[in-house]
């Protein structure tokens, strides 16, 4: 039993799911779902639709080199089983599998970084310009919550003490 | 080179000696001919067949009249150029494969003219040639015409001409095609001699036992019989002697004739001998019985004897089993001895040994190579040995017995783990785990796993120490939560701005403007502003009196207030509940719409006609036992197999997300 990955979008095809097609050169392609079929019949280039894997990984939008991949390559040799390759194998899995998370979305925040700081610089533009459609210049809205969150984040405090 | 023949009971060893003097020839650079695979040659009318029908196939059959002028041209001239490139192909490939015959050895060129005659065989092929010249200057030509055709009906004009002009050509070559196939076929099915091994050839008189002969030492099936001139052509077989191996060549009989007298038949045999370079076993009837005298073969025998030159010869005398050699006359026994002189004269190495051979192939008496039995060396018996262990044949537990023993089939399922080799014992029986979290186990499993982890690791944690240590440096500003919501609000109330705008831009064609005093949506209400205005932040109440001086009658304000404010926060609770009372239950029902209630059946809701909720449920019974029976009967009612929508907007519309096509 062996999970493949869909042509179209990457994902992983577990057994008994999705549809393969046989082309007239021999090669495979194996589908997760009619909406992927669908897409290939129309001829339609994975690398260019917006949701596939190979569109974020062409357009830089995931992490694609890293170390973590390389521990899961496909081997052609068969293995002897040995229990305890295997027992540390599912346990290095899983560990791997955490860091490779994590990085993958440390890369997605560098690459969001700045763009932040823009973001902030844009609202706070558009807070000063259109402040007078909630509040009218020189006033303070009255809201009393502020007060009382206040009272209760001091008095937690003195409970902590 | 000479073998020094060791002591041998049998006398063909001269022959080995004097083939052993044949030369290998060096090949020439020649191109290469293979008689069994020169492709069929199609008679005339199947020629055109194909080449029209692959035309009609290959290129493109549609064309319309109002079609530019440059295209209809294009179409016509490709259907011609296509024509004539295949018939050029075809007929190519006759020509090359067909062998030259100043190309091949020289013993097949004679033998191939002896079979089809040279001249007529040339005329043939030039011919196809002819052909392929013509039919190319025929689409050359039509091709210089169609280029300047100005219309499609003439165009398809030219085309026709030119196919029919290249048809013509071929059926003109008709006769030379079907002599061709012909010549192919036999071709084909010419023995495979190869002129430059070691060989032996047998000549003789028909009837004199040759075939025999050759029956007897090789592996060949040649027919025997005993009328003359069974052997018809060349017959080849193979033999060893001394780890090496020997070609024999069977030739049909020759009579005593000039050559030009001679048949196709004899002329087969003068040509191989004339070419191959071969040990000739001349082949003597001693007892006559194949209808020639010794005298008439004699004679035979001399003249062919100018054809023996350069090649070792040896006389054999065959049948000596109806005439032993004792019994031969003086005379008879004169000629032979000259023949032998004859035979003697072409021996290289002068040997003393004898260059003649007496033999019966019937008794088997004299001829070489017999494989029946290993000759015996000494007189040991030497019985077959046959191992101790395939005597014994001991029987060994096997799986099916296993399996009868434990219950049988439906019982008893065989451990496929019993002979696995693994490090440890007790590990046969494990799962082996393939799918852990998404990924293949197998594409994980290395032996040194766990140190790659740990660098792995040490990296990650070296990594996360240094993002800290950044992270603590760099820290981007941020909206404070005061300012995060008024921004929020901000959004929402432009939004709405744009909604409204957009909306009033709509409906600016369809509708009347209608002017502000027939408010109808009571957008501009007392309340409304004095909320509106607290929200912003500042004090109503100086404006709401001032409207108010302004404003219509008390009375029916407040009426309205209420029916349309009922979330004012500002209005006061107790004036709420009281004015509740007076709508009517079911508008303020339908106005609060919090949730929905259903009641009982027995309960006379108001407005249903009946008298009182026993009447209604009588209603309700004979309702319900007027559908029972046909409920029963379960027929199609008016509520069965009604597809309310075929196309539900639902699932035919938006995008393709993660889901069932049945959900979306």
């Amino acid at each position: 039993m062996r999970l493949v990955k869909c042509w179209f979008c990457s994902s992983t095809i577990y057994p008994g799911h999705g549809i393969q097609f046989v082309r007239n050169d021999a090669k495979i392609f194996r589908f997760c779902r009619s909406k992927c079929h669908k897409n290939f019949k129309m001829k339609r280039n994975p690398r260019k639709v917006k949701w596939t894997k190979a569109f974020r990984a062409a357009h830089g939008k995931d992490m694609t080199k890293d170390k973590t991949f390389e521990f899961e390559k496909k081997r052609n040799r068969p293995e002897r089983y040995d229990r305890n390759v295997t027992e540390n194998t599912l346990k290095a899995i899983k560990k791997i599998d955490k860091i490779r998370s994590a990085r993958e979305a440390k890369h997605i925040e560098n690459r969001l970084k700045p763009n932040k700081q823009k973001k902030f610089l844009d609202d706070k533009k558009e807070h000063e310009q259109h402040i007078h459609l909630v509040q009218a210049p020189g006033s303070v809205t009255g809201k009393i919550k502020v007060d009382v969150s206040e009272k209760k984040s001091v008095q937690n405090e003195a409970m902590e003490e | 080179m000479t073998i020094v023949s060791t002591c041998c009971p049998f006398g063909l060893s001269n022959v080995t000696k004097c083939i052993n003097f044949v030369q290998i020839k060096e090949a020439k650079t020649m191109v290469k001919y293979n008689f069994k695979k020169i492709t069929v040659v199609p008679n005339g009318k199947q020629f055109v067949d194909i080449v029209l029908s692959r035309t009609q196939r290959q290129t493109p059959t549609v064309v319309h009249k109002g079609d530019r002028i440059c295209k209809l041209r294009s179409f016509y001239m490709r259907k011609v150029k296509f024509t004539e490139s295949n018939f050029n192909e075809k007929l190519s490939a006759i020509i090359d494969e067909f062998p030259r015959l100043k190309e091949i050895q020289p013993f097949y060129e004679d033998l191939l003219h002896v079979l089809y005659n040279k001249d007529h065989y040339k005329l043939a092929l030039g011919q196809v040639n002819t052909a392929k010249n013509k039919i190319s200057k025929i689409a050359m030509d039509y091709v210089k015409l169609l280029k300047h055709g100005d219309s499609l009906y003439r165009c398809k004009c030219l085309k026709v001409a030119a196919l029919g002009r290249m048809c013509t050509v071929m059926k003109g070559i008709g006769p030379s095609l079907a002599y061709l196939e012909q010549v192919r076929q036999h071709i084909a099915r010419l023995p495979s001699i190869d002129p430059n091994t070691r060989t032996l050839l047998i000549c003789g008189c028909p009837n004199v036992g040759k075939s025999s002969f050759m029956n007897k030492v090789t592996r060949a099936d040649v027919a025997v019989q005993p009328y003359a001139f069974t052997t018809k052509s060349l017959f080849l077989g193979h033999t060893d002697y001394k780890c090496l191996r020997y070609q024999v060549i069977d030739t049909p009989g020759l009579l005593d004739r000039e050559i030009e007298d001679r048949n196709i038949i004899e002329l087969c045999s003068i040509t191989a001998l004339a070419h191959i370079r071969a040990a000739v076993l001349f082949f003597l009837d001693i007892s006559g019985s194949c209808g020639y005298t010794i005298a008439q073969q004699a004679s035979l025998f001399h003249n062919i004897k100018s054809v023996f030159k350069n090649k070792p010869l040896v006389i054999v005398c065959n049948k000596t089993d109806l005439m032993p050699m004792e019994n031969l006359s003086e005379e008879d026994r004169k000629l032979i001895e000259e023949m032998k002189d004859e035979a003697m004269k072409t021996e290289m190495g002068a040997s003393e040994e004898a260059v003649i051979l007496e033999m019966s192939t019937l008794t088997e008496e004299g001829v070489m190579f017999h494989v029946a039995m290993p000759k015996s060396r000494d007189d040991q018996e030497r019985l077959p040995c046959i191992p101790q262990v395939a005597g014994e044949k001991e029987k060994r537990k096997t799986e099916k017995d296993l399996e009868d023993e434990n219950g049988g089939a439906g019982v008893y399922s065989a451990s496929l783990k019993k002979n696995y080799i693994l490090a440890k014992e007790e590990w046969k029986d494990d799962i082996i785990p393939e799918i852990c979290d998404c990924h293949n186990v197998a594409d994980f499993v290395d032996s040194d796993i766990l140190n790659r982890l740990e660098e792995l690791t040490s990296e990650e944690s070296l990594r996360k120490a240094e993002e800290e240590e950044v992270g603590f440096e760099i820290e981007g500003e941020e909206l404070t939560e005061k300012e995060k919501n008024d921004l929020a609000a901000i959004r929402k109330k432009k939004a709405l701005l744009i909604e409204e705008s957009r909306l009033k831009k709509s409906n600016a064609q369809n509708r009347a403007a209608v002017p502000r005093k027939f408010d109808k949506d009571k957008k501009f209400t007392r309340k409304r502003m004095g909320r509106e205005l607290s929200s912003l932040g500042l004090d109503p109440s100086s404006a709401l009196n001032r409207a108010r001086s302004k404003s219509r009658g008390r009375k029916r304000e407040r009426y309205d207030d209420l029916s349309n404010d009922a979330m004012d926060v500002d209005v006061n609770d107790d004036e709420q509940h009281k004015k509740k009372k007076m709508c009517l239950r079911s508008k303020s029902r339908s106005l609060s719409r919090s949730r929905s209630v259903s009641r009982p059946p027995h309960e006379v809701v108001p407005g249903e006609g009946f008298k009182d909720s026993s009447q209604k449920i009588k209603a309700i019974k004979i309702g319900h036992k007027s559908h029972r029976k046909r409920d029963k009967a379960a027929r199609r009612g008016e509520a069965d197999r009604v597809i309310p929508s075929l196309k539900p907007k639902h699932l035919f519309s938006g995008k393709r997300g993660n889901g069932k096509n049945q959900r979306r």
